[in-house]
């Protein structure tokens, strides 16, 4: 592909990227939940854990051979010619929590997935977006489109405050997906407005 | 601002664990979404380049983030910030997207224009 000076000159052809993270419990469905909406297969970036707060260099290996790497897969939603939206899924255990410092820093919010028959898999996700003041909502990720506890029911058993919306999705469809993702933009926009 | 350690751009090819000269942070800190291009200095420079630097500068000739740039090139995410800061501050790469230490969440016409932009899915 012919590239000339003056085209890649033009910077105004960079999007702006804004990024949605996926979270919740193992196995909950965050990489199908990415794949039903993305416009690419989804990619995998690993990352190494670092003892960043103390700036030690500790990468081990750059081949990630004698270092621990945590893999996140994302996806890729082009909105317009002009905004390209990114959709991360959060590596799982406590102890990559150092990623997602990274991963919600600039977030739109995350969407917090549940599956009600392991409803506790999401507490780490919840505690952890509320305390980093991240806007989110649980989404209830109905396995073959069986409900087994209703939306309200499940914001009891998280002790939900009222204003998080709780919403039933299916990880495997798109427009489900989609919708998922607008319930969390307009609620991002709410804490938006309510905080100034 | 210091420029870049040079070694981790030009000049001596160094083992690929050395690739960014020991170094976890640049001059420049972009956040993982950021998203990059190449300028045509860096189209001018990619001859002179160590192999990672260069294959960045090659795979950016169309607007990719930092995140695809590492998951494409099989690099690992903290090696290609370092990288792609390095490039950035040489001139070699672009990017509009704000550092990572300014980045707000997005303010509410941004994200009416992503609102926008998903109802149109
Ligand atoms: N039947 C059904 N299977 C699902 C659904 N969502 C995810 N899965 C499956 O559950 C498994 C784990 O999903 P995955 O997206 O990899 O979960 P992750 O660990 O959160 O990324 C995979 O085998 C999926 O195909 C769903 O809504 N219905
Ligand atoms: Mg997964």
């Amino acid at each position: 592909m012919a590239c000339n000076p003056s085209e890649v000159d033009d910077m105004s052809a960079n999007p702006i990227p804004v990024k949605i993270v996926v979270a919740g419990g193992f196995a909950v469905g965050k990489t199908t939940f990415v794949t039903a909406i993305s416009d690419i297969d989804p990619l995998t970036t690993e990352a190494a854990m670092t003892k960043v707060s103390e700036g030690v260099d500790d990468w081990g290996d750059a081949t990630g051979k004698k270092s621990t790497t945590v893999a996140m897969d994302f996806g890729r939603v082009g909105l317009s010619p002009e905004l390209v939206l990114y959709l991360f899924g959060t590596p799982g255990q406590d102890r990559f929590h150092f990623m997602w410092d990274e991963l919600v820093r600039g977030a739109i919010g995350a969407c917090v997935l549940v599956d009600t028959g392991r409803i506790d898999q999401c507490f780490p996700a919840i505690d952890y977006m509320e305390n980093a003041g991240v806007p989110f909502i649980v989404a209830i990720n109905a396995f073959d489109g069986m409900l087994r506890h209703h939306p309200e029911d499940v914001r009891e058993a998280l002790d939900l405050p009222r204003h998080i919306p709780v919403v039933v999705t299916d990880a495997r469809h798109r427009a489900a997906v989609r919708d998922t993702l607008v319930a969390l933009v307009r609620h991002a926009m709410t804490m938006a407005q309510s905080t100034g | 601002m210091t420029s870049p350690e040079p070694d981790a751009l030009q000049g001596v090819r160094v083992r690929p664990y050395m690739v960014t000269g020991g170094r976890t942070r640049s001059a420049v800190e972009l956040p993982l979404e950021a998203i990059i291009r190449v300028t045509p200095e860096g189209q001018k420079a990619v001859g002179t380049l160590n192999l990672e630097p260069r294959q960045i500068v090659d795979i950016c000739h169309q607007p990719l983030s930092i995140a695809e740039i590492s998951a494409h090139l099989r690099l690992h995410l903290q090696v290609s910030k370092v990288l792609v800061g390095d490039l950035v501050h040489a001139g070699y790469l672009a990017t509009h997207t704000a550092t990572a230490e300014s980045a707000d969440r997005p303010d509410l016409q941004l994200l009416e224009r992503v609102l926008d932009g998903l109802q149109s899915l």
